[in-house]
């Protein structure tokens, strides 16, 4: 096996017999991932019992949000992490009792507010689902179109915050200079960047303009070259993958205990996508891969979300490809607001237009729950409606809050610039976790 | 980087390839079969079944949710491996009972099923907990605790996850719980402020009681009294 | 203090008030110059905000050109508490401990409606507006604000720092909370200004 021993110098360690300091190699193997050898058994730092507990957050840089961990550290080993959350508890589910279904997706944009328009869709899908109604095929495949655009956004957040989070600055420039582009195209298409209300109970709240299409293509075209260069400075570079290889793995039979979802189920090797075990929006349709890891540590992480990020592209291109004409909306006066040319000019469509406003569209009783994929893992609303226009429960099931409650199990034994690394590698968002 | 096929979801469903669903009528569709296996083996502990826009819904006795779960998660032909969420419901009809809601997937089937049960308001509100089948459970029993006052007999660390540990204004997502709280803006405010950013260890999570001593006076005044959550 | 007029139309006036000298002019000229053109925001983000803060920061519209490239999230060497989102009450004494935690000169940024007033979360969970905790000097509304609109807030801040005058008396006094309560201004004022306005007033109807 050839090797390439790299030695180091640390800055804590012991010094031998003539005063110099002892030195750890690092081997790289055949596969090129970086391993450290075990440490001579006369340089373990001989300090005894105490252990000292620090508290990172709730306001910390490192932090994707309001997260309080509390950590119990012997030295820099991290014994046990407590985890605080509740910092952005904003009472979503108790707002959703006195909100109509439309007024609710106003709501939905800001739990998981980097992958806005796809919690609209998600939220419409599952108000859908409660209404009975079976939305036109050009509504579908704008919809996937919006929801790929948001997986993009979110993957190039987090791209970005955990390049941060481990040191490199340079790729949180790159990944956001991208997500304007998307910003661009989504203010043309909804008319807000970030908080969109892109869809309505039945339909969207407006279709593409002209053009709308040619500057999706131009964006599937010059991507790419974005994603290469980050993979290009990344990927292979020793500094992230000796930060990142061997942290915080997870096993598959552990993972979907912990109920992890998303790239994380997926980095551990557990093959399960929403959109392809329980699909919706005719996702069977489309011919992606799912990426699926190895390991299951913070390294093959990145690289699932990455390859993710080239398969929204794929979907992308094929719905450009396919979107059909017709309406966008559905034809039910009673629960979609009618056109604008018809509610001022015909009596019954006004009245119509007065009732959805006013009182909003009412489904019968009953209750759903709709899963779908987010960029984060398995996003799902559930909502019991007692016949009346506003949800008598509206439930949002957040992958985050599930994925981060393994993070005690994941940071043991490791050092505390792991915690870091560990925690950003989970992409969370702590409107989601908190709501 | 490999691809590395370790558990195959859905190997072992019968449909092969799932579709979107379309057209699910309201009431009537197809019932999971796992709510008929359900039937044969606990016969009295399953109260109903019903299937609302194509999701199997199983109303199970209080009692016997925790043996019901546990057989759904660990038997061969069930497999349901994956919790989902674990939450609440409470009507707005004050007579109908506060629902607890499981959501289980089977990975190895593709299948997907709701559990209920019903617990009766104006007796204290407790139900086994499923921690020790899942530990996603953990916090989703925390919060639905939170937010609805749900104590889930068998958690490990029942507290407060959301809210602050001594808030007590009650339990935000119950119905007699007003949308804008309890107190004034101004109180709702003075006793925020009055908690103590970094004052937030159970005593049973940390094992460094042996450092107890060493605690500042007033924490471990505080630790020793255990923490209290409001009601 | 109230909000002074659109940047553009009002030019700082250093004319000398009262007993001010040549020196003093002078000296105040120079630093609120070097003050406004080199504040270190404090980032306090906690939602959809703190994301649009990210894309003002980042390349296209680039805070580096005011001098706030270097974040700050060490509230020791802030000048300017920006929070960017919404401010739930577990989260209250946190921007309280940290808004006292940064020395003086500071200033605070209340971006977005939600960190104004509460924003859309009128309900049990949320702050009405951090100026019940913290005293805030610029207000961008917007949900969230573009780019353009909290560099708007910001320039607006700027001109504030420039007007500032170092023989105005109490105007970097710490803001002094009362001992028992930890309230800076009378509870009927944080009453007031939290109760429900506009349509907010109809919407606690649960069901029908």
């Amino acid at each position: 096996m050839s090797k390439r021993t790299v030695e180091v110098e640390l800055s804590t360690s012991g010094l031998d017999a003539q005063g110099r300091p002892q030195r750890i190699p690092l081997v790289t193997n055949d596969g090129g991932t970086a391993v450290a050898l075990q440490p001579p058994p006369g340089l373990e730092p001989d300090l005894e019992g105490e252990h000292m507990l620090i508290n990172i957050g709730p306001q910390h840089p490192a932090t994707p949000g309001v997260l309080r961990l509390v950590l119990e550290l012997d030295g820099e080993t991290v014994v046990r992490c407590i985890p605080h959350i509740g910092y952005l508890h904003c009472g979503f589910e108790k707002i959703g009792e006195y909100r109509q279904y439309n007024q609710i997706i106003c709501w939905t944009d800001r739990e998981d507010y980097l992958n806005s328009i796809g919690n609209n869709v998600a939220f419409a899908l599952g108000a859908e689902r409660l209404f009975g109604i079976e939305i036109t095929e050009r509504c579908k495949v704008l919809r996937v179109i919006a929801c790929e655009l948001s997986r993009i956004m979110s993957h190039l957040v987090w791209l970005g915050t955990f390049c941060i989070d481990i040191g490199a600055f340079t790729p949180f420039l790159w990944a956001f200079q991208r997500r304007e582009e998307i910003y661009r195209l989504i203010e043309k298409w909804v008319g807000a960047r970030l908080t969109t209300s892109a869809t309505r109970v039945g339909g969207m709240a407006a279709d593409i303009p002209s053009g709308w299409m040619d500057g999706l293509r131009q964006f599937i075209r010059t991507f790419p070259h974005t994603l290469d260069e980050i993979d290009r400075v990344l990927t292979r570079n020793a500094i992230w993958v000796g930060r990142t290889v061997g942290l915080g793995v997870m096993t598959p039979e552990e993972a979907i205990n912990w109920g992890l979802s998303g790239p994380m189920l997926r980095a551990s090797g557990v093959d399960y996508d929403v959109r392809k075990d329980f699909p919706y929006l005719d996702y069977e349709t489309y011919d992606f891969d799912v990426p699926i890891g190895a390991n299951g540590d913070v390294y093959d992480r990145y690289l699932v979300r990455f390859e993710e990020l080239r398969q929204s592209l794929r979907i992308l291109q094929q719905a450009a490809d396919r979107l059909p004409d017709g309406p966008v909306n559905i034809d039910d006066p009673r629960v979609i607001l009618p056109p604008k040319s018809k509610a001022t000019s015909e009596m019954e469509s006004m009245i119509h237009h007065f009732k959805v406003v006013m009182e909003g569209p009412r489904p019968p009783i009953g209750e759903s729950y709709v899963a779908v994929e987010s960029p984060k893992g398995e996003k799902g609303y559930y909502m019991v409606s007692d016949g009346t226009a506003k949800p008598v429960r509206w439930r949002i099931r957040p992958p985050s809050f599930v994925n981060l409650a393994a993070i005690p199990k994941m940071v043991e034994g490791h050092l505390l610039s792991d915690v870091i690394a560990i925690n950003a590698s989970i992409d969370i968002v702590m409107g989601e976790i908190d709501r | 980087m490999t691809r590395f096929e370790t558990v195959r979801t859905g190997a072992r469903s019968p449909s092969g390839q799932p579709a979107t669903q379309r057209n699910i009528p309201h009431r009537g569709a197809e019932a999971n079969p796992s709510a008929k296996a359900l039937h044969d083996k606990f016969a009295s502990a399953v109260e109903r079944v019903e299937v609302i826009w194509g999701e199997t819904i199983v109303y199970v006795d209080p009692t016997a949710v925790h043996e019901v779960i546990r057989w759904l998660c660990n038997d061969p032909s069930q497999q349901y491996d994956f919790l989902s969420d674990v939450t609440a419901v409470e009507y707005r009809d004050a007579e109908v009972p506060i629902e607890v809601v499981w959501q289980l997937r089977s990975l190895p089937y593709r299948r997907f099923i709701r559990i209920k049960s019903q617990l009766q308001k104006g007796k204290p509100l407790e139900i086994d907990s499923v921690w020790d089948i899942y530990k996603s459970a953990d916090w989703l029993e925390r919060e639905c605790y939170d937010m609805f006052g749900i104590r889930f007999i068998g958690h490990p660390d029942l507290r407060r996850i959301l809210m602050w540990e001594q808030y007590k204004e009650g339990f935000p997502l119950r119905k007699d719980f007003p949308l804008r709280g309890r107190f004034s803006r101004s109180e709702q405010l003075r006793q925020a402020l009055a908690q103590n950013p970094e004052a937030r260890y159970s005593m049973e999570e940390l094992t460094i009681a042996d450092a107890f001593a060493e605690l500042p006076e007033d924490m471990r005044e505080r630790l020793g009294k255990g923490e209290r959550t409001g009601e | 203090m109230g909000l002074s007029a659109s940047p553009e139309h009002r030019t700082v006036s250093y004319a000398p008030e009262s007993q001010e000298g040549w020196v003093t002019t002078r000296l105040d000229f120079l630093v609120n110059w070097g003050r406004a053109n080199s504040l270190w925001p404090m980032p306090f983000g906690t939602a959809c905000c703190a994301i649009e803060f990210m894309a003002t920061a980042a390349s296209d519209f680039d805070l580096a050109r005011f001098g706030m490239e270097r974040m700050s999230f060490s509230p020791r060497q802030a000048d300017v508490l920006i929070c960017a989102g919404r401010v739930p009450f577990k989260l209250a004494p946190i921007i309280r401990r940290i808004w006292q935690q940064m020395p003086q000169p500071k200033w605070a940024i209340s971006m977005g409606a939600c960190a104004s007033t509460g924003g859309m979360f009128d309900n049990y969970a949320v702050v009405q507006g951090i100026d019940t905790i913290i005293p805030v000097d610029v207000y961008v509304p917007g949900c969230p604000p573009r780019p353009e609109g909290l560099i708007y807030g910001i320039r607006m801040l700027q001109e504030k720092v420039k007007n500032e005058r170092s023989s105005d008396a109490g105007i970097r006094d710490e803001m002094e909370p009362d001992p028992s309560s930890q309230l800076y201004i009378p509870p009927s004022v944080i009453d007031e200004l939290g109760e429900p306005f506009g349509n907010s007033v109809n919407q606690t109807r649960s069901g029908l």
